[in-house]
C-alpha cells in the first residue's frame, strides 16, 4: 500500500537564501526500498559520463545531444515500444529532457514540477511543486530539465528563483532569487554545472530586463559571480548602447551552455535586444544576438562573437553552440558551431583569448542580410527587410527564426549535425506604442507571421544533415508540418525526433534520413530525447505536452491560412521505449 | 573584461502585489544580501497568496469605481466616455474608488482594459453590460496571465502578444483563436451624471486557472 502523501515544510536550518516553496512530496512504492541508493554526481562524471547516463540538458558539455549507446539501432529500431508512461498533470510545452543517472530518471514540466522515477519502472519517487506567485504571467510556461551535481537536483523557475533538492527525497536544501520576477525576469533554461557552481542565465527579452548569466556556490546558493550580458557604459562594449537603453535592452539567456573543460569557457547563447525596433537603439547593442565565452571560475568575458549586430527581428541567438573539433582545409580546427534564428549556419573557432570566426551560410530562405564580411562574420543588412519605427516591414527567416531553442544533435560517427529547421516563414513587423512597465511587454511591434510567397504549398519543417568538416548540407528530409523538435542521435546510427503538429515521435536513419519508426504520442512532442540503459537494457525517452512558441507559430498560421483553428491536444506525458523483448 | 556590469541590478520586494510600478521602475543598487532579504519577503507573502486568487481580491473593481489611465501620458488621469477612441483600441485602465480617491492597483489582477465600440456590433449579453458602445473586460489574459495589450484593426479583436489568443470584445470576448480557453472577465458599466463607472465586479475567474 503506498504511503499516505505528507506535507513536508523546510527546515528553517536549512533556509539559505529564504523564499517560500510548499513541497508535496508524495513517495511512491520504491521510494524507502531506494531513498540511499543514489550515485553522487562528481565532476568527472559530468566531465566523462558513462555511457549508460544521460545527466545534463544535452548529456555532455559539447552540447552534442549523442549517446553512443547502440542496443537500439537502425537494424532493430522497429521493435521499439513504449514500456511506461506518466502523467505530468500540467499542460503548456512539456520542453525538457528525462535526465537519468543510474536507474532514477528526474523530470521538469511547465509550473516548475520535478518528478524523480524509477527509470526502468515508472515507479514515482517523488514530486516536488513550487508555489508561483498568483499573479505570476507566464511568456514562456515551461522548463528545460534539471541539472544535476552531488547528491543534489537544480532547477531554475518560472518566477526566477534557483532550487537546490535533496536527489534522494526532493527535499529543499537551498534556493536563491536571482531576480525579481515582477522586473520581467524569470527562467526557463536548465542549469549548467561547472567548476563547481550552479550557473543560469535569465529570461525577459521582451519586458526590458538586463540580461546576466550568474554562477551560485552549488552547496550553499550563494553568489559566486554575476556576469552582465549588457556591458554598462563604462565597460568594453558599453558604448554600442544610445543613452540609457543599456539598462532595459534585453539580452535573455535562455538555453543551457555548452563547455569546454580544456579551457574552463562556457559558451551562452544571448537573446535579442529590446524593444525589437533596432533604429530605436542605434548600435551594435553588445553582447546581444552573441556567443559570449565566459570563464566559468571568474564569469570573466573571455571573448565574443555577435551574429547580427542592431537586432531588429527578434531573432534570439540564445541556442549555444556545439563544441566540436572539426577539419578545415586538411588542419583541425576547435570549433564552435551554431545553426542560427537569423537561417545561418554560423561555423566559429574557439581558443584560449576568445572567439573567431571562419564562415556562415543560410540554411534557410533569408532576406534580411546582403553579405557576410568573410573575415570577421559581420552582416550586413538589406534596409527594405530591417523592420523600422513607424513601418510594416516584412522578412525572412520568421521571428521564431530558420531554427528556434529545439536543440540541434551532432554524430561523431557520420560527422553530421542534424538542424531542425524552419523552411519558408517570414513575418511582418508594425510597430506599435509601448512604455517601460514591467513586467509588460516591452516589444515595440507587432508580428504577424506568414508563408513566403509562392512557398503555401511548400514543406516547412525540414530535418537538415551538415558535414562538419566540409561544411556542405547533406540530405533535407521534409517534415509534415513546422518542427519544434530536438533532436536525440544515437551510436546505434539513429536520430531521433518529434517536433510535428501530426503527435508524432519519429526515428531516422542517421545516414540516410530514412525513417525507420514512428509512434504516435498523446501531444505534440516539443520535449527533448534522451536515452539511456538500466541493468543492460537501453532505453529512449521523451516528453509529449505541446505548447508555447510552437503553439504560438500553430496559431500564427492558422491565421494567415484562415483556416479553423488546428487542435495539438495539450497535456504532458512521460514516454519510454525500449525494445520488445 | 574583469568586472563586467556587476553594479547595477534591481531589485524589489517579492511577494507583494505589483500595482503601480513607480517602485518596480526603481533601479535599485541592491546587493545580493538585499535579494535575500526579498526572498524572505516572498515567503510571508506566499503564505497567503491561496486566499488571494485573482477574480476574489477584495480590492478588485466595485460598483460605482471610475477608472483612471493605467499607461501614457494620461497616466491617473479620469477616463471619460468621449476619451476613449471609437472603434479601438482598448485603453489599459485602474479602478478607483469615488469615495476616498483610491486607485485599485494593488495587483495586476485588477487591471481593465476600456473599448468603445459601435453599439450596433454588440451582441446582446455584451449590450447589456455596455455603457454608450464602451465595454471593459479583465487585461489579464485566461491563458497565462499577459496582458491583452495588442488590437487587431481589421477584425476589431483583441490579441495577447504572447501566445495570440484572441478574444472578440464585442461579443463577451470570447475566444476567437489561439490556446485561451476561456473569454475574458467582464465587467459591466454604466455612465452616471456623464462619468463611466462600473456597474459591479468582474463577472468571471480574473487570469490563468491554477494547474497543479
Amino acid at each position: 500500500m503506498p504511503p499516505t502523501p505528507r506535507l513536508r515544510r523546510l527546515p528553517a536550518a536549512a533556509v539559505v537564501a529564504g523564499a517560500a516553496y510548499v513541497t508535496l512530496t508524495l513517495a511512491g512504492p520504491l521510494a524507502t526500498a531506494q531513498s540511499g541508493d543514489y550515485t553522487p554526481v562528481t565532476a568527472e562524471r559530468l566531465r566523462n559520463p558513462e555511457p549508460h547516463n544521460w545527466l545534463m540538458y544535452r548529456r555532455t558539455y559539447n552540447g552534442w545531444g549523442y549517446s553512443p549507446l547502440d542496443q537500439i539501432n537502425r537494424d532493430n529500431v522497429g521493435r521499439l515500444t513504449p514500456v511506461w508512461t506518466f502523467s505530468t498533470g500540467v499542460l503548456e510545452g512539456h520542453e525538457a529532457p528525462p535526465v537519468v543517472n543510474d536507474g532514477r530518471m528526474f523530470v521538469t514540466t511547465p509550473q516548475n514540477q520535478v518528478f524523480a522515477l524509477d527509470a526502468a519502472t515508472g515507479d514515482l519517487l517523488w514530486r516536488y511543486q513550487p508555489e508561483l506567485p498568483f499573479e505570476l504571467f507566464q511568456l514562456h510556461p515551461t522548463n528545460r530539465g534539471v541539472a544535476l551535481y552531488g547528491d543534489r537536483v537544480y532547477i531554475g523557475t518560472v518566477d526566477a528563483r534557483v532550487i537546490a533538492l535533496d536527489a534522494r527525497t526532493g527535499d529543499v536544501l537551498w534556493e536563491q532569487a536571482v531576480q525579481e520576477w515582477s522586473n520581467g525576469y524569470y527562467i526557463t533554461l536548465a542549469p549548467l554545472v561547472a567548476d563547481g557552481k550552479v550557473m543560469v542565465g535569465v529570461s525577459g527579452g521582451e519586458l526590458g530586463i538586463r540580461g546576466f548569466v550568474v554562477a551560485l556556490n552549488a552547496n550553499t546558493g550563494e553568489e559566486a559571480w554575476k556576469t552582465y550580458t549588457i556591458p554598462a557604459p563604462d565597460e568594453p562594449g558599453g558604448d554600442t548602447w544610445p543613452g540609457d537603453t543599456w539598462q532595459r535592452g534585453g539580452a535573455s539567456v535562455w538555453a543551457t551552455a555548452t563547455y569546454d573543460p580544456d579551457l574552463n569557457q562556457t559558451y551562452w547563447g544571448v537573446g535579442n535586444p529590446g524593444p525589437w525596433l533596432g533604429d530605436q537603439r542605434p548600435g551594435d547593442n553588445l553582447y546581444t544576438n552573441s556567443v559570449l565565452a565566459l570563464d566559468a571560475t571568474t564569469g570573466e568575458v573571455v571573448g565574443h562573437h555577435q551574429y547580427h549586430w542592431n537586432g531588429s527581428w527578434d531573432w534570439d541567438e540564445i541556442d549555444p553552440p556545439l563544441v566540436i573539433d572539426i577539419e578545415r582545409a586538411g588542419r583541425m580546427r576547435r570549433a564552435l558551431i551554431h545553426p542560427g534564428r537569423n537561417g545561418y549556419l554560423w561555423t566559429l573557432e574557439r581558443g584560449p583569448n576568445g572567439i573567431g570566426f571562419i564562415e556562415a551560410q543560410p540554411f534557410v530562405y533569408q532576406n534580411a542580410f546582403t553579405s557576410i564580411d568573410p573575415e570577421t562574420g559581420r552582416p550586413s543588412y538589406d534596409p527594405a527587410h530591417t523592420p523600422r519605427t513607424g513601418e510594416v516591414i516584412s522578412f525572412c527567416p520568421s521571428l521564431s527564426g530558420g531554427k528556434n531553442w529545439p536543440p540541434a544533435a551532432f554524430n561523431p560517427q557520420t560527422r553530421l549535425l542534424y538542424i531542425p529547421a524552419n523552411e519558408n516563414l517570414c513575418s511582418e513587423f508594425t510597430s506599435i506604442e509601448y512604455e517601460y512597465d514591467p513586467p509588460r511587454p516591452y516589444m515595440g511591434a507587432r508580428g504577424r507571421l506568414f508563408i513566403r510567397e509562392g512557398a503555401e504549398d511548400e514543406p516547412i519543417g525540414e530535418l537538415q544533415a551538415w558535414n562538419v568538416d566540409t561544411g556542405e548540407r547533406i540530405w533535407t528530409r521534409e517534415m509534415p508540418s513546422q518542427l519544434w523538435g530536438p533532436v536525440l542521435t544515437t551510436g546505434g546510427g539513429l536520430i531521433f525526433m518529434g517536433g510535428t503538429t501530426d503527435r508524432y515521435f519519429r526515428a531516422f536513419d542517421a545516414e540516410t534520413s530514412d525513417e525507420l519508426w514512428s509512434i504516435r504520442t498523446n501531444s505534440g512532442v516539443v520535449g527533448v530525447p534522451t536515452t539511456f540503459a538500466v541493468d543492460g537494457r537501453q532505453y529512449v525517452a521523451v516528453q509529449s505536452g505541446f505548447g508555447v512558441d510552437a503553439q504560438r507559430m500553430q496559431t500564427g498560421l492558422d491565421r494567415f491560412r484562415g483556416s479553423a483553428p488546428t487542435l495539438v491536444p495539450h497535456g504532458g506525458v512521460i514516454w519510454v521505449f525500449a525494445l520488445s523483448e | 573584461m574583469t568586472d563586467a556590469g556587476r553594479s547595477a541590478s534591481a531589485h524589489v520586494p517579492a511577494g507583494a502585489p505589483l500595482g503601480r510600478r513607480t517602485l518596480l521602475k526603481t533601479a535599485a543598487t541592491a546587493s545580493l544580501a538585499a535579494c535575500v532579504e526579498c526572498a524572505r519577503v516572498r515567503l510571508d507573502a506566499a503564505a497567503g497568496s491561496s486566499v488571494q486568487r485573482p477574480g476574489a481580491a477584495p480590492d478588485g473593481p466595485q460598483e460605482r469605481d471610475q477608472f483612471v489611465f493605467a499607461l501614457g501620458d494620461r497616466a491617473g488621469a479620469t477616463i471619460t466616455p468621449d476619451g476613449l477612441p471609437l472603434g479601438g483600441p482598448q485603453v489599459f485602465a485602474w479602478p478607483r474608488d469615488p469615495a476616498t480617491g483610491t486607485v485599485r492597483d494593488s495587483s495586476r489582477l485588477n487591471q481593465v482594459i476600456l473599448i468603445r465600440l459601435d453599439p450596433a456590433t454588440l451582441n446582446a449579453d455584451t449590450t447589456e453590460r455596455a455603457a454608450d458602445g464602451i465595454v471593459a473586460y479583465s487585461a489579464v489574459c485566461p491563458h497565462t496571465g499577459c496582458d491583452v495589450s495588442d488590437w487587431l484593426d481589421a477584425s476589431q479583436t483583441l490579441l495577447c502578444p504572447c501566445h495570440e489568443s484572441e478574444f472578440d470584445p464585442a461579443a463577451d470576448a470570447r475566444v476567437v483563436l489561439g490556446p485561451a480557453r476561456t473569454r475574458l472577465a467582464s465587467l459591466a458599466l454604466r455612465i452616471v451624471d456623464g462619468a463611466l463607472v462600473s456597474a459591479g465586479s468582474f463577472n468571471g475567474w480574473v487570469g490563468p486557472a491554477p494547474q497543479v
